[in-house]
């Protein structure tokens, strides 16, 4: 199994493709509705965002919390909810997402406009995946709560690729 | 008639307890019917992911950890008996604040919004959604499931003629699974309710996703149906993650209720394979 680092660079991205399975290792940031939707008015009104996330990758979740332990449970989301925030978020340099199940078209035409990919978390598995992350805190958008983005450190999580940056879909079967 | 008195906090304590319950120990009858998928399956990806849905709820269990992020909003079945009588509270309160105390004390996710337009999150994951039912007696039963909305949002009804046969039922079945895809947690469970009205069969689709998978329906015409439905909806081979491999469908789960000569209502409610609930009786 291969084992990439974020943030990711083109030529791993490149590498990469439809149904390998990988491990990422790096920092990750959590986003979900209401953190898209703020993020691209932000974008719409030519705002700075209060995270940098040029290169970064953006993983579809909304954690449990944990009083003793980095964090509690935390699974991927439906991406398909974020299909539409999804090319200005890649147009202002965001190279990977992580969530799970199918994305639309215009989603993956702009993944492969922008070279970047989208990878599956084991869905439905937020305990086993606890085990992954190594540290967590809130970097923006604390209001939301439980949809707050954090900044997470994982090692070793596992993934696999859904749309390569070339647009071959792992889902392609069910469109 | 002898009036039993139940204090509102017994009720409030066993809520609590058992929304702990379900969203840190998976039903014994899901996780043998994920196991029993794991024997069986050929595909190695897939096996591996059945694999990690067992650990996923050996952790959970150990750690006391949701075994899902999405702890869902919670459905609260109650039967209570007419010589019942509730002492310092009532039901709905009650129930309300074992669920805020549960999601406190298990540092469950609080994903519940007050209204859904503006969208400001209650901090509580309360409201929960209360179905009473009065029947004779002195007991009061509660079965509390708390559900995520990945598999929520796929969930669908539909008004079928009262000429509709099984084969519609089944094809309305296959039909939502195939809308979901891989996007809702496959190996799905599915939760049918049959007859009744609108709101009533979507409540039913629910309430049958308490039964035991390995249970089937003691009533033959249904346990045929059940059998079909299954057997069709696996055929779509979706499977784990979405990837293939023979584990598209844990069990399809059909109740009945009566229902107006001219239709027959039917809902399906998707549940995903962290299929999680508990039930007491005091």
């Amino acid at each position: 199994m291969k084992k990439i680092n974020t943030p990711l660079m083109e030529n791993v991205i490149a590498d990469l493709k439809a149904g390998d399975e990988v491990l990422l290792s790096g920092v990750i940031f959590t986003a979900r509705d209401q953190a898209h939707l703020k993020l691209c008015e932000l974008i719409g009104q030519n705002e700075d965002l209060p995270v940098n996330i040029a290169g970064q990758v953006i993983y579809y979740c909304g954690p449990t919390p944990s009083a003793d332990r980095v964090i509690g449970s935390c699974g991927p989301t439906t991406s398909s909810r974020m299909d539409p925030f999804t090319p200005p978020l890649l147009k202002k340099g965001v190279k990977g997402m992580i969530g799970k199940g199918r994305r639309s078209s215009g989603a993956r035409d702009a993944i492969v406009r922008e070279k970047a990919i989208y990878f599956a978390a084991p869905a439905g598995a937020g305990a086993y995946l606890n085990g992954k992350v190594t540290s967590c805190e809130v970097v923006a958008f604390p209001d939301l709560g439980p949809e707050a983005m954090h900044k997470l450190t994982v090692k070793d999580f596992p993934l696999i690729v859904v749309i390569d940056a070339f647009g071959n879909d792992i889902y392609a079967r069910f469109n | 008639m002898r009036t039993r008195y139940i204090d509102a906090e017994i009720i409030k304590n066993t809520i609590k307890d058992l929304c702990i319950q379900a969203n840190t120990i998976l039903r014994p009858d899901v996780l043998e019917a994920i196991k029993e998928l794991y024997r069986r399956e050929s595909d190695g990806f897939a096996k591996n992911m059945l694999g990690a849905l067992i650990q996923n709820a050996d952790i959970a269990r150990r750690d006391k950890l949701a075994l899902c992020q999405d702890t869902g909003m919670v459905t609260v079945f109650i039967t209570v008996g007419g010589d019942v009588f509730i002492r310092g509270g009532n039901i709905t309160e009650a129930v309300n604040e074992g669920v805020a105390a549960a999601y406190e004390e298990g540092h469950f996710r609080k994903s519940v919004v007050a209204d859904p337009l503006l969208r400001g999150n209650t901090g509580t994951n309360t409201p929960a959604i209360v179905h009473i039912d009065v029947i004779g007696g002195d007991k009061l039963m509660i079965a509390v499931m708390p559900k995520g909305f990945g598999s929520e949002n796929k969930s669908r009804t539909i008004m079928l003629n009262p000429t509709a046969g099984s084969d519609e039922i089944v094809e309305f079945c296959v039909e939502t699974v195939k809308l979901a895809g891989p996007d809702a947690c496959p190996p799905y469970v599915l939760g049918v309710g049959l007859g009744g009205t609108m709101e009533q069969c979507a409540s039913l689709a629910k309430k049958a996703l308490l039964r035991p998978l390995n249970i089937a329906s003691s009533k033959p015409h249904l346990a045929e149906l059940e059998d079909r439905i299954k057997k069709k909806v696996n055929e779509l081979k979706i499977g784990v993650m979405g990837l293939g491999g023979a584990s598209t469908v844990l069990a399809a789960v059909v109740e009945t209720t009566p229902t107006h000569i001219a239709g027959l209502p039917m809902a399906v409610n998707l549940s995903c394979h962290a299929l999680r609930s508990a039930s007491a009786v005091i």
